[in-house]
């Protein structure tokens, strides 16, 4: 590719043909690299393609600040990062090489780092869009601290692309750590549970913590003096003596590609409370940050997973299944009834016309 | 100014329509919960900005959820605007009254619900004061991260309001990072819980739009916030530069290392001769400038970084270089950058304090072109500044009994403002736009933007009660201060009168 092609502004392309739209009154589905395509309820809206609208716009490595179009794959983002050393700490899954910024800021993922680091909402500091109307419009900016106007940024964040085409997205950014290790602990879920938890209340290095099969495997991550001492004090044993092959573990955790997830059930991503119990959910479950993400293979009923995680202090994502079920029982945890109509009226306020990804959060978005 | 605020006509509120909201409240409020008399009136007149002044014709002082309730449905009854106060220590104008509408003070609501210790989470009352949660949550050996200046007096409903930031916020974030969960009533007196004790909640970032919003969405009635284990090992560094830049550049150089300190707070010349006057805490006061910088973690950590920085700062031209020799001398120098207002405020007998946020590269050309700008208006300026992450807080020395002195400060700060826009900065950083910073809001955001600010307003709150007139301007106004962000050299809103 020309540096050219990695670096082309089409915002106004695609401003022209969100205001066809919107005079057609014709829904769009926002396509970037489709990586997380699976994820909501899909419709047949007319797609309108991001990959081209893509480029670092800019990066202060000095003010831990990057700016890059909604196109840029994640991995080029992650890779100019790494040349600075440095990274996006929420640890976004890409699920596919073709991952873009815009689709990360949308689904608003984060990794195995989450508990510790903070989620994708914590990093984002501005934005540009095109709303309903086709209007291009800037919020925030790239600094860190910014309290002018409301928080329009954050709302972007994980709205799954409902209310705006994102156009560019500005992030705070963090040093990669100098050194990490993982050990790895034989240990009941419900040991773990609490061992993951206080292991957050202790001043110590811990960067991921998740139980899987029997094993607890904590990361620690930061200077590497402090890695060591911090190791030396806990449980377990290392996983390797190779950081990178320590690093990999967590990757694979991130991107589903542990052999937890070569099942063929109902994925559900459950989020609950520090130190809740299992679940008395059928099926296999994974327990990532430190317990407060849980993967779920299970066949129970839709309404029994979500009413156990609610009345857990939680909730139950549909993450991946077939399209038939997704459209039956619905992805996403249903807010509650006033919350429902602060999200109706907020749609209605940043698309009036109802032209972004129907139906893919809510099935009244 | 002051005269000016509002360019929308303001009607008070009539005397009749005054003194039956009064009975209506004292149906269910005690009569010392319900002020409507001059004397009891005054202390709410303004907030933190005090050259706002405006005496509201009722302030109520529930201490319930129902009572909040109640009275924001009899205020949307009635089409009364409601202000949200806590202590008032907001220094942009965000809890001064209005004319025609109640200050709904939540000063009542100062308990501590809850500590959970394994969970590390507080839930608490908004009244309550912000240092109040992490002394209660000190006997667990937790605290809360964020430490606005302000600590000992301003209220975390507040905090959440505005967003509010501290010395420590580089490294642990502003208050939307650490707060979990609020309960707030909206206008149409409605319970709604935002944010939940799970690390993620479904549907949008409600959340995250209620921080900074300045109580013009909802009124906040419960907190959950994230306690922080204290750190193993916390040392400070103080830092003397000849320059503001080659601290600057000590900065630049220190982030871009990879380290991210707790703590990274620079002061001016004036700012250090001023706090070391007021806190005798031992700075240089022949320094041009100055930091500090807070490292913590565990002690592996701490001593290696230490080291790390010290180099660091010894390639960028320091002067003085010292790291507390124990916790005693370590908060004594926090304590002169802590009590940097109070201490400026000794020297004059009023300052201001601006708060923009800069890109941190251009540090050195906007204090330069504030040193022009102090000359020219003939006025002294004190620079304290949350170096990590370019929050600037100018402190424009003044005395009101001066005629036209106010007035030339505000025209000065106004101008300090639009030159943070100009750099690619903001005009607020931590402190909110309030009443003070409308017309900047206009340098600031494109019609556009304004226009969808208010949408989203009307999505919670469609009769514009909560709050109203306050943090984002009408296009009116905008047109009227003649200073609309052009887009692609059209003017917006052509049809939109001109004054
Ligand atoms: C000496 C000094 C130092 C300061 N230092 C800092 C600093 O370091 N960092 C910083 O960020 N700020 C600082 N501030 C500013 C101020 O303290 C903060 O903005 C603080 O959060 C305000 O809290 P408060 O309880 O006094 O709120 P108030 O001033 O009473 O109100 C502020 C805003 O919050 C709204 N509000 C209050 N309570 C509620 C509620 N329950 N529901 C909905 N809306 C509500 C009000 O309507 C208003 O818009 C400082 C102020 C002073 C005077």
């Amino acid at each position: 590719m020309t540096s050219a092609e990695q670096n082309q502004d089409i915002g106004e392309q695609l401003q022209q043909q969100v205001a066809e739209a919107y005079s057609r009154g014709q829904p769009l589905n926002i396509c970037g690299g489709s990586s997380k395509s699976f994820l909501g309820v899909g419709s047949n809206a007319h797609p309108i393609h991001t990959t081209e609208h893509r480029g670092i716009v800019s990066y202060e490595p000095t003010e831990l600040v990057i700016t890059a179009r909604s196109g840029t794959l994640l991995s080029t983002l992650n890779r100019v990062l790494a040349d600075q050393n440095q990274m996006l700490p929420f640890e976004p899954p890409a699920y596919s090489a073709n991952a873009t910024l815009g689709g990360t800021m949308a689904c608003a993922l984060s990794g195995p780092a989450r508990p510790y680091a903070g989620a994708a909402r914590d990093y984002a500091l501005g934005c540009r869009i095109i709303n309903g109307q086709a209007q291009s419009l800037r919020f925030g900016g790239e600094v860190m601290k910014n309290v002018a106007g409301y928080d329009v940024t954050r709302l972007m964040t994980g709205a799954m692309g409902t209310l705006g085409l994102i156009l560019d997205f500005s992030l705070k950014v963090l040093p990669l750590p100098e050194y990490q290790l993982t050990l790895a602990c034989p240990s009941s879920v419900e040991d773990a549970l609490h061992k993951m938890q206080a292991l957050g209340g202790k001043s110590q290095p811990v960067t991921a913590a998740a139980w899987i099969d029997g094993t607890l495997y904590t990361r620690l991550a930061g200077a590497r003096s402090a890695v060591i001492a911090s190791a030396a004090t806990l449980d377990g044993d290392p996983l390797t003596d190779d950081p990178a092959i320590s690093a990999q573990f967590w990757t694979d955790l991130r991107e589903h590609q542990h052999k937890f997830f070569q099942q063929s059930a109902p994925l559900w991503r459950i989020s609950v409370p520090p130190l809740t119990p299992p679940l008395e959910i059928k099926g296999d479950c994974l327990y990532d940050w430190a317990g407060m993400q849980r993967w779920l293979f299970s066949t129970d009923d839709a309404a029994t997973i979500r009413s156990t995680a609610q009345s857990a202090g939680g909730h139950a994502q549909l993450f991946r299944a077939d399209d038939q079920l997704k459209a039956l029982v619905g992805v996403f945890h249903p807010p509650g009834d006033h919350l429902m109509n602060l999200h109706r009226n907020i749609k209605q306020e940043f698309d009036p016309a109802g032209l972004f990804n129907p139906s893919r959060l809510y099935a009244d978005l | 100014m002051s005269t000016a605020l509002f360019s929308e006509p303001q009607t008070p509120l009539e005397e009749s329509a005054r003194m039956s909201l009064v009975q209506e409240f004292l149906k269910f409020l005690p009569d010392e919960s319900v002020l409507h008399v001059d004397e009891d009136l005054l202390p709410y007149e303004s907030d933190g900005l005090s050259v706002y002044r405006q005496k509201p014709p009722v302030v109520v002082l529930p201490e319930t959820i129902e009572q909040v309730q109640t009275i924001l449905r009899i205020c949307s009854a009635r089409q009364i605007p409601v202000v949200a106060r806590g202590a008032g220590t907001g220094l942009s104008g965000g809890a001064l009254p209005l004319v025609n509408g109640i200050v709904l003070g939540m000063a009542k609501f100062n308990k501590i619900v809850h500590i959970d210790e394994q969970a590390r989470t507080a839930v608490v009352q908004p009244g309550v004061r912000n240092l109040a949660i992490s002394e209660a949550a000190s006997d667990f050996n937790l605290y809360y991260a964020p430490d606005p200046s302000s600590q000992i007096a301003c209220t975390i409903g507040g905090n959440v309001a505005e967003n509010s930031g501290g010395v420590h916020c580089l490294k642990y974030g502003l208050t939307v990072h650490n707060v979990l969960q609020v309960k707030a009533i909206t206008i149409q007196g409605d319970l709604i819980t935002l944010g939940g004790t799970c690390l993620d909640s479904p549907g949008y970032d409600l959340l995250g739009v209620l921080h900074g919003s300045e109580g013009m969405l909802a009124v906040t009635v419960e907190i959950t916030v994230k306690l922080l284990p204290k750190p193993s090992s916390t040392k400070l560094l103080m830092a003397a530069f000849d320059s503001v830049e080659q601290a600057g550049d000590a900065v630049a150089a220190i982030i871009g290392s990879g380290i991210i300190p707790a703590g990274l707070e620079m002061m001016d010349k004036p700012a250090i001769i001023a706090a070391e006057a007021f806190a005798q805490c031992g700075y240089p006061t022949d320094a041009e400038a100055l930091f500090l910088c807070e490292l913590d973690g565990t002690a592996e950590e701490v001593a290696d970084q230490i080291s790390k920085v010290e180099t660091l700062i010894r390639n960028n031209g320091v002067t003085r270089l010292h790291v507390a020799g124990d916790e005693t001398e370590r908060l004594l120098l926090w304590k002169g950058r802590k009590s940097a207002f109070p201490a400026v405020g000794r020297l004059s007998p009023d300052y201001y304090c601006i708060d923009g946020t800069i890109p941190r590269r251009h540090l050195s050309t906007v204090l330069q072109r504030m040193n022009e700008w102090s000359e020219q208006y003939g006025l002294r300026i004190a620079n304290v500044f949350h170096a990590g992450d370019g929050n600037l807080h100018p402190l424009i020395l003044f005395d009101g009994n001066v005629e036209g002195e106010l007035e030339r400060t505000e025209e000065l700060g106004g101008k300090i403002l639009e030159l943070c826009v100009e750099v690619g900065g903001t005009i607020t950083g931590e402190h909110g736009v309030g009443m003070e910073k409308i017309n900047q809001m206009c340098v600031q955001f494109g019609s556009d933007e304004i226009t969808q600010f208010h949408a989203l307003k009307n999505a919670f709150d469609p009769d514009a009660l909560l709050n109203p007139g306050k943090a984002i301007p009408t296009l009116n106004r905008c047109a009227e201060f003649g200073a609309l962000h052009v887009h692609h050299g059209e003017l917006p809103h052509p049809d939109i009168e001109r004054f």
